[in-house]
């Protein structure tokens, strides 16, 4: 038992047990980047397919399009475009960050992963229901808005229990969400701002700050 | 030199006691599985630290069962953090500014 160790490397131990005891550390910036191409791919397809028949632009400005036939189209393309997205953003998101956690011998999923992710999907789960019943009474128009803005709420809410940068991009997703709500008809291009280009931009500052020069301590920290 | 070496708290000599402290200053409760993984040691280390700190009642433990698998809770006591935090400020005091933490 070492006794007396120095009181720099206490400190230095204490400081670390409490990071890594309550916030989750193993969120992978690549990740970040890569939902962030996958947010820009889908919504530049979704933007040439509304730009083609201007139904998108149309159905902003006023309801008679409800009527129009290509409605339906319209949220034939929308709904599985973003149900990929979705998905693949999620896929590589768990897969970046396992890989992260494992490259610094972590547990992926221990207390802190399990809490960051509830509270993450408390607020996320509230926005999609939302966004179901908004798709139920037709406002379409809202739906990039409503997920920005539940998007950005959800993630000031896991902030407190992974790296405090999160905090900071919830409220730049909130200010995109309002601004999306206010100006209806560029709703899919501050969608596109907000999950695809803040995504990137995000990813790239976490993957500076804390993986790319960390690598090489980290290995050496864990003998 | 004297004056500072009596002020030490012996309670936080060792390298698991102080982790154990560390991590309940941060989290409401911490179980049995959880300490032992982020202390990285062994059952019969870590729980007779812990029935150390109970004792001198800077810890308290709260048994419940999941389902049937038993399932110990660890606790700091108030005295327990302020112990832990007059050990901060006395490690501060001897590198000569106080820590960010």
């Amino acid at each position: 038992m070492e006794i007396n160790q120095e009181p720099i490397q206490q400190l230095t131990e204490i400081r670390n047990l409490m990071e890594r005891s309550s916030r989750f550390i193993s969120l992978s910036g690549i990740s970040g980047v890569v939902a962030g191409l996958i947010a820009l791919i889908g919504s530049g397809a979704a933007l040439v397919y509304l730009d083609f028949d201007q139904r998108y632009f149309e159905m902003n400005g006023h309801f008679a399009s409800l009527e129009n036939s290509g409605y339906r189209d319209t949220l034939w393309f929308i709904i599985p475009d973003a149900m990929i997205m979705l998905v693949l953003a999620l896929f590589s998101g768990i897969y970046f960050t396992s890989r992260k956690a494992r490259n610094k011998g972590l547990k992926v999923w221990d207390s802190t992963a399990r809490r960051m992710v509830i509270n993450l999907s408390i607020p996320l789960a509230t926005g999609g229901i939302f966004c179901l019943i908004l798709l139920y009474h037709d406002l379409i128009f809202l739906l990039a808005p409503a997920t920005l803005l539940f998007y950005g709420l959800a993630l000031i809410n896991a902030s407190k229990y992974t790296y405090h940068e999160i905090r900071v991009l919830g409220i730049c997703e909130i200010i995109l969400g309002l601004m999306a709500s206010w100006l209806i008809p560029f709703g899919l291009l501050f969608w596109a701002a907000g999950f695809g280009a803040l995504h990137i931009f995000y990813g790239l500052i976490m993957y500076y700050r804390y993986e790319k020069e960390n690598l090489n301590t980290e290995a050496g920290d864990r003998k | 030199m004297k004056e500072i070496i009596s002020k030490l708290n012996r309670q936080f000599e060792s390298r698991v006691r102080l982790g154990i402290m560390s991590v309940l200053m941060v989290n409401e409760t911490v179980d049995f599985v959880t300490l032992k993984d982020l202390l990285d040691t062994t059952d019969g280390n870590l729980s007779s630290h812990l029935s150390a700190l109970e004792k001198n009642g800077l810890v308290e433990m709260r048994k419940q069962f999941i389902g049937r698998k038993p399932n110990t809770r660890y606790k700091a006591t108030d005295v327990g953090k302020l112990a832990f935090k007059e050990h901060l400020d006395y490690l501060a005091k001897l590198i000569g500014n106080r820590p960010k933490l």
